[in-house]
């Protein structure tokens, strides 16, 4: 079995699983934000819901309106509130702890490997990074978790990535799933977990692994995954998968999605002059410690030419980037420090564009309208690209 | 179940932020959400909707963001039946768990046209384009998602199979 069919047959009582089968498994924990929760909520007590089934393993964090953007927001985030206290729920972060959930769970250490972790919010596959199977799912979802404890899902058929080479410099995790989703298309992993593996990704950091998992939803996955270092849970060398990919990162440039999907992808050599209004750096994908020390080594002493908001993941990777002297680079440049929002990346406050704007941001998605107007476009790419690229006033490359 | 209304055709890649976009998202009322369902890429969509009208998509429908909101817009437009080449996966799963009828089938998206007349079985397995005269037959759910579709969603499934 895969390291993905392992974890889901011991959370369903089963010695095995294969891909096709449908299970009702146990959740190690469970995780809603301030939209998709308050509807899970009021699912959970339409269903006459009184207790949920363990307090400890409900994660609730107001982080995509938040700080309240409007009073529809903040009624959201109060409905959180009150239904943590309700039900005794630890892990509700409030404004001042709240971090951008797939940056502070990770952070507070809350997923483990071997996890089952569900979140009604689509990016959960992020914690695969760390050898656990997570992945999104929708308010009603969550609702049924709160009262039962356990999720229905169909075993998912693992398709295999292996990476091969040293990372030459500028590239990252994020240019390796850009690269890898521009390969196989926005649903060329539907329905399937995908599995990253290779020495690249052996020798990959923590945060370009978080990186690379977070983005697999892009291409249709139900989860990302990578073995863990000390390994408990790995795939036995017979299991079987459905397709295998090999790639060599030597030859991977920093890639460019480009609008409207994250899947239309170019290495940055062939993107051409492409003028651009403002600059995203931050969000569950690249706003963590290591992505703001990247922008800072390129932004330190220069000006940037556009509008652009740098938003640190977590109130701790805010604090680390004070204590580094990042916070005073970005300042100086001429960038606006924010405080952990996801924000500006669906459109939400914090960077909303206007119609025919120009966006390169670190984020995750580049349909039309994800930012603001459907008139406006936004480009993808990792944060030494955006941090080149605000200083020229167009996308850039890290060399220029 | 039998549907019977008229087309509204979509592309492949269909996303949910185009379906509702995030502004919107400050509530989960299906018919305050309905009102500016899939207008970012068919701005009528949302005036001209009628109940029981049909949605016949390409590949990876409702791609994107996990919000329900997404399945409910759509429900709270009145669509009866979405049918797509595929689905993607969250989308899926949170239309069989608040009810809305989905039914993937490669073929008829690409072979029917706006405001054709459609006539669905989900429970025998077919549907006729009542336009062309032309017949697809449909794919059944596996019987554990039968089980919750028949027992209305998963809020009603999880009362009467896990609760007791």
């Amino acid at each position: 079995m895969t390291i993905t069919e392992k974890i889901l047959a011991a959370h369903s009582g089963k010695k095995e699983v294969v891909p096709g089968d449908f299970i009702l498994a146990d959740v190690d924990l469970a995780l809603g934000n301030d939209i998709t929760a308050p509807a899970a909520i009021k699912e959970f007590e339409k269903a006459g819901g009184r207790k949920v089934f363990d307090p400890e393993r409900i994660v609730l964090i107001p982080d995509h309106f938040s700080p309240a953007k409007d009073l529809e927001s903040a009624q959201l985030a109060k409905r959180l509130k009150l239904f943590a206290q309700k039900q005794k729920i630890s892990h509700y972060y409030e404004l001042g702890r709240m971090g951008i959930e797939h940056a502070l769970i990770p952070e507070k250490g809350l997923v483990l490997p071997g996890n089952l972790v569900v979140g009604a919010d689509s990016h959960t596959c992020t914690y695969g990074a760390v050898g656990a199977f997570a992945t999104g799912v929708g308010s009603t979802d969550l609702a049924a978790v709160f009262i039962t404890g356990k999720c229905w899902f169909k075993v998912p058929a693992t398709f295999k990535f292996i990476y091969y080479g040293k990372l030459p410099r500028w590239v990252g995790g994020k240019d390796l799933i850009l690269y890898t989703i521009g390969d196989i298309g926005a649903d060329g992993a539907g329905y399937k977990a995908m599995e990253f593996t290779g020495e690249t990704i052996k020798n990959l950091p923590m945060d370009d692994r978080f990186t690379l998992c977070n983005m697999a939803i892009e291409a249709g996955a139900k989860s990302g995954v990578i073995e863990p270092d000390e390994i408990v849970w790995k795939s036995d060398a017979d299991s079987n998968y459905s397709e295998t990919r090999e790639y060599d990162v030597r030859k991977i440039e920093p890639q460019v999605a480009f609008p409207p999907l994250p899947s239309n992808t170019k290495p940055i050599g062939k993107v051409g002059k492409i003028l651009i209004d403002q600059v995203v750096i931050g969000s569950c994908t690249n706003g963590r410690i290591s992505d703001l020390r990247i922008a800072a080594s390129i932004m330190k002493g220069k000006k940037v030419k556009v509008r652009t908001i740098v938003i640190p993941a977590t109130q701790k990777i805010y604090l680390e980037a004070l204590r580094e002297g990042l916070t005073e680079i970005f300042i100086e440049a001429g960038c606006v420090v924010s405080t952990p929002t996801c924000g500006p990346c669906l459109g939400g406050h914090m960077g909303v564009l206007s119609e025919d704007e120009v966006c390169i941001s670190t984020t995750n998605r580049n349909f039309i309208g994800r930012m603001g107007s459907p008139k406006s476009k936004v480009y993808l790419a990792n944060p030494a690209v955006a941090a080149a690229s605000a200083i020229k006033g167009r996308i850039a490359h890290p060399e220029e | 179940m039998q549907f019977k209304g008229r087309v509204w055709k979509f592309g492949n890649n269909v996303n949910t932020d185009e379906i509702i976009p995030a502004k919107y998202l400050v509530t989960s009322d299906q018919k305050e959400l309905s009102k500016h369902c899939l207008e970012i890429i068919h701005p009528q969509f949302p005036k001209r909707v009628k109940r029981g009208d049909i949605i016949a998509a390409g590949e990876n429908f409702g791609c994107g963001s996990s919000r329900e909101h997404a399945a409910l817009a759509i429900k709270g437009a009145g669509i009866s039946c979405v049918i797509a080449k595929s689905f993607a996966r969250i989308f899926f799963r949170n239309c069989i768990n608040i009810g809305l009828p989905i039914s993937e089938e490669k073929e008829l998206p690409e072979s029917c046209s706006q405001g054709d007349i459609l006539e669905i079985d989900l429970t025998k397995g077919f549907i006729k384009n009542l336009s062309t005269k032309k017949e697809f037959k449909t794919s059944k759910f596996p019987p554990f998602l039968q089980e919750i579709i028949s027992s209305g969603g998963l809020m009603k499934w999880v009362k009467k199979k896990v609760i007791r």
